[in-house]
């Protein structure tokens, strides 16, 4: 039997990056806020602290930072016609767990996604036609615009003191930049990170050739800066482990460098860690959620009720609370009906490695999103037609960090073990680098999430099932892109180059990326969507959802800027709106 | 690795630090099967340790370029990483019910990787006492890589579970050995680091990060020289590298 607690204004499930700014921001609007988070407390002191933190195996392949499968995992399939079986390791993506989520251990890239990709169905079919759109492909519109998002693109990105280079300033294109990004009102706060080898003869070969190379945009701040919060992040130090690590340094933007400190302050916010949320409990109409049931580490039941609930927790877990709690229609492919669960995407990662005999990179000396990159093969920035598909992804020269557990680049054709390997990892290790393509991956209608019907996790509830596999069209523009890629790898005059596009049946094996998207999509239409353009449940609207659930498709971008974007459009609705007239917003 | 012929190797500072102490072996090439004494099997059997030996011997061997897995402690390495929560699953998933399942779904065996090299060296042993008549570490090295490899290929007959299964998880505890931290056990001597030239524990490397194209040979600092005190630390706690630099 639950136990039932004092009523407050704001409960926020998942306290990572979502969840620490709109409680944050709630609770010094007034409100009373409870965050509850399954995982434990986290800071950069003890937790990230030297000499531990620089552990290639505790961290990359133990998963120190990471969800603990053993409690709760999802199960997967490829496709309706086989059985979903648990995912019993960590392997083709990563979520975290603990105070700050994921965006303790993630890579640092921020981008905005381009206006076309908030527009995708309606450009491309004005662009190309209905015949370009595979018929089963689910893509659509936001139901928002980039316009609508800049500012909360920009208030993010000074929040949590991005590193880059204006490329669009109001409209004007400036040498150096990003000219593809859509308009912004100001630079990033902070100067791009230093520039690796790797990314200089990227930078000349794409110039020669054309193409406009720019600065990765990246969370691993370049100097001390100090944001609107009063939080001061400090400036990397270049030691490479970055992603899937907290960052000794705090000079990664994360919830504890950049927002914790002022929300740990705040007189109105309350912290339950290791409060396992399990659902959210509806009134009989199903039109209100009244309170949230959690379970504590002792396993007792608690009932927290609330005027209203944030969802913003990882992917997975927004959409599993809304399924088990009834918010809104369950999406069955078969029929075509439901909403909760749908367009489940991912990411269409590829990479050219270039190998040299002369060159030496020293990749280990990096920063998470350190890297040039070039945009001229993203979204529609490029003419689609006779291609036979939609959508790209950025190129970029990466130096993200190089440890040789998990960073292991030979020549294709070597053996995978033996003399042979040894010789060629020994010379290879720091005389190659790789061209990482960020592709996007569209929707589709038999790609989805919904409850299993056979696994359990240990507090008892279906997991979350992931039907999914790519298509034709991620594996045909994987194959253009890669080939494109390789152009550049040539230009630069390495030895051998290994051209690995991302044609294979999707398997949850090999890591490619924590870049889970949808589920509980935004959109103009309920029919079509979860929520709306304000992340607020259609069926539930004292419930928001917030996250890179809300995607209806992945673009060609890493999501953290989009999602931190999408935390702020929440914001402004339920602050400016909302609180003052509670209901759905239209 | 990056020596070449001749040519002399000075020590200087990585940092500002004028005076840097090295241990008088730090630099050498250390070719033989110095285990320390503190490492006590905990998990595997004599006779799986002699397999494993054996095996990792073969993943990644010693020869010209310096020492192989064998040598890094490679065996100790997987024993006490079997022994601990790894071993046991304690971040995985194990509830049931079991099914082999595609390969796409991963990891499906309701075996704990103890239980999978346990059953997995038994049957190979014993495959090899039918074929060879002799236990796998007693073949000759060529008769070793043909194991291996139909274990690789999957055409080597296991029970337990998919040769391929049993291969890819071995030569993945193999290659964790051979580069993680030696706080683990393996990669002793930093052999796996200095091999590929990768200096473990960082330095703060924001003046070296633009020198481009210049090799940084450092003597690798692992998280035990720092605990130990061996390593000189900078205000931001990270090692100061000392540099092994050619003084042409």
């Amino acid at each position: 039997m639950a136990t039932k607690l004092k009523p407050v204004d704001v409960v926020v499930v998942g306290v990572g990056l979502s969840g620490t700014i709109l409680a944050k921001e709630l609770a010094e609007a007034g409100l009373s806020v409870v965050g509850l988070e399954r995982g434990r407390w986290r800071n950069t002191n003890p937790d990230f602290g030297m000499p531990h933190a620089h552990d290639e195996l505790r961290y990359v392949k133990r998963h120190e930072l990471m969800q603990d499968l053993s409690r709760e995992t999802i199960s997967f399939r490829n496709n309706a016609n086989e059985t979903a079986l648990p995912m019993r390791q960590l392997g083709s993506f990563r979520p975290g767990e603990g105070v700050g989520g994921a965006a303790v251990h993630w890579g640092g890239l921020t981008w905005r996604f381009l206006p076309w990709d908030f527009e995708t169905r309606s450009r491309t079919l004005a662009r190309y036609g209905k015949e370009h759109l595979a018929a089963d492909c689910t893509s659509q519109d936001w139901g928002v615009s980039y316009a609508e998002l800049e500012p909360h693109f920009d208030r993010f990105e000074h929040l949590y003191g991005i590193s880059g280079k204006a490329g669009n300033l109001k409209g004007k294109i400036i040498p150096g930049g990003n000219p593809f990004e859509g308009a912004r009102s100001r630079d990033y706060p902070n100067p791009p990170l230093k520039m690796s080898y790797a990314g200089s003869l990227f930078k000349q070969a794409a110039e020669k050739m054309g193409y406009k190379p720019f600065p990765s945009p990246s969370g691993a701040v370049s100097q001390p800066y100090t944001n609107e919060y009063g939080a001061t992040i400090n400036g990397c130090v270049y030691c490479g482990y970055c992603q899937f690590f907290g960052c000794e340094m705090g000079a990664k933007a994360s919830p504890q460098t950049a927002v914790l400190p002022n929300l740990m302050k705040q007189k109105k916010f309350e912290l339950r860690t290791l409060a396992n949320v399990i659902r959210v409990n509806l009134d009989s109409a199903k039109k209100r959620a009244v309170s949230v049931t959690y379970v504590d580490s002792r396993g007792r039941e608690f009932e927290q009720p609330a005027e209203m609930v944030l969802l913003t927790s990882y992917v997975f877990n927004n959409v599993r609370l809304m399924l088990a709690s009834g918010i809104g229609k369950a999406y069955d492919p078969v029929a075509n009906t439901g909403v909760v669960g749908r367009n489940y995407a991912y990411q269409t990662p590829s990479s050219v490695t270039l190998f040299f005999e002369d060159k030496i990179f020293n990749q280990f000396m990096a920063a998470g999103g350190m890297g040039v990159t070039i945009d001229e093969f993203n979204g529609d920035n490029f003419d689609h037609s006779g291609l036979g598909f939609i959508g790209g992804g950025f190129f970029q020269a990466a130096t993200s960090g190089s440890r040789p557990i998990e960073v292991r680049p030979v020549p294709r054709g070597t053996p995978r073990w033996g003399a042979e390997w040894k010789l060629a990892m020994a010379k290879y290790f720091n005389r190659s680098f790789p061209i990482t393509i960020q592709g996007a991956c569209q929707s589709y209608r038999g790609n989805h999430l919904d409850l299993d019907p056979t696994y359990r996790d240990s507090y008892g509830q279906p997991l979350l099932r992931m039907t999914f596999d790519r298509h034709e069209n991620e594996h045909k523009m994987s194959v253009w892109l890669t080939d494109k890629a390789a152009e550049i790898a040539k230009a630069i005059g390495p030895s051998k180059i290994n051209v690995t596009p991302r044609t294979e049946k999707y398997t949850i094996v090999p890591y490619q990326s924590t870049h889970n998207t949808g589920g509980a999509i935004m959109g103009a239409d309920p029919a079509t969507s979860a929520v709306n353009k304000y992340l607020q449940s259609w069926d539930v609207p004292n419930v928001f959802v917030v996250g890179a659930s809300a995607f209806p498709q992945n673009g060609g971008y890493n999501p953290t800027g989009t999602v931190g974007a999408l935390t702020f459009q929440a914001l402004q609705a339920i602050k400016t709106r909302y609180l003052k007239r509670p209901g759905l917003l239209t | 690795m990056e020596e070449a012929g001749g040519r002399r190797r000075f020590l200087k500072s990585a940092g500002a630090l004028g005076a840097a102490t090295i241990p008088a072996a730090a630099g050498a090439q250390h070719a033989g099967h110095t285990a320390a004494k503190s490492e006590k099997y905990m998990f595997l059997s004599a006779a799986e340790v002699a397999f494993l030996d054996a095996a990792v011997a073969r993943l990644i061997p010693a020869d010209a370029l310096g020492a192989g897995a064998k040598e890094a402690g490679v065996t100790y390495f997987i024993d006490q990483q079997l022994f601990g929560g790894w071993g046991a699953m304690a971040k995985m998933y194990r509830q049931g019910p079991h099914a082999e399942g595609t390969p796409q779904q991963g990891y499906q065996s309701p075996l704990t990787p103890q239980e999978v090299y346990r059953a997995a060296i038994a049957e190979i042993d014993a495959a090899c006492g039918k074929q060879y008549g002799r236990a796998f570490e007693k073949l000759a090295s060529g008769e070793q890589d043909q194991v291996l490899r139909a274990l690789d290929e999957g055409k080597f007959p296991l029970e337990a579970v998919p040769a391929r299964f049993f291969f890819n998880l071995l030569l993945d505890n193999t290659i964790e050995g051979f580069f993680s931290d030696p706080i683990y056990g393996g990669n002793r001597d930093k052999i796996g680091w200095k091999l590929v030239g990768f200096p473990g524990v960082a330095a703060v490397y924001t003046q070296h990060v633009e020198k481009y194209g210049v090799p940084y040979d450092a003597l690798p600092i692992s998280i035990v020289d720092i605990m130990e005190n061996r390593a000189e630390l900078d205000e931001t706690g990270h090692p100061k590298h000392v540099l092994l630099v050619r003084k042409d």
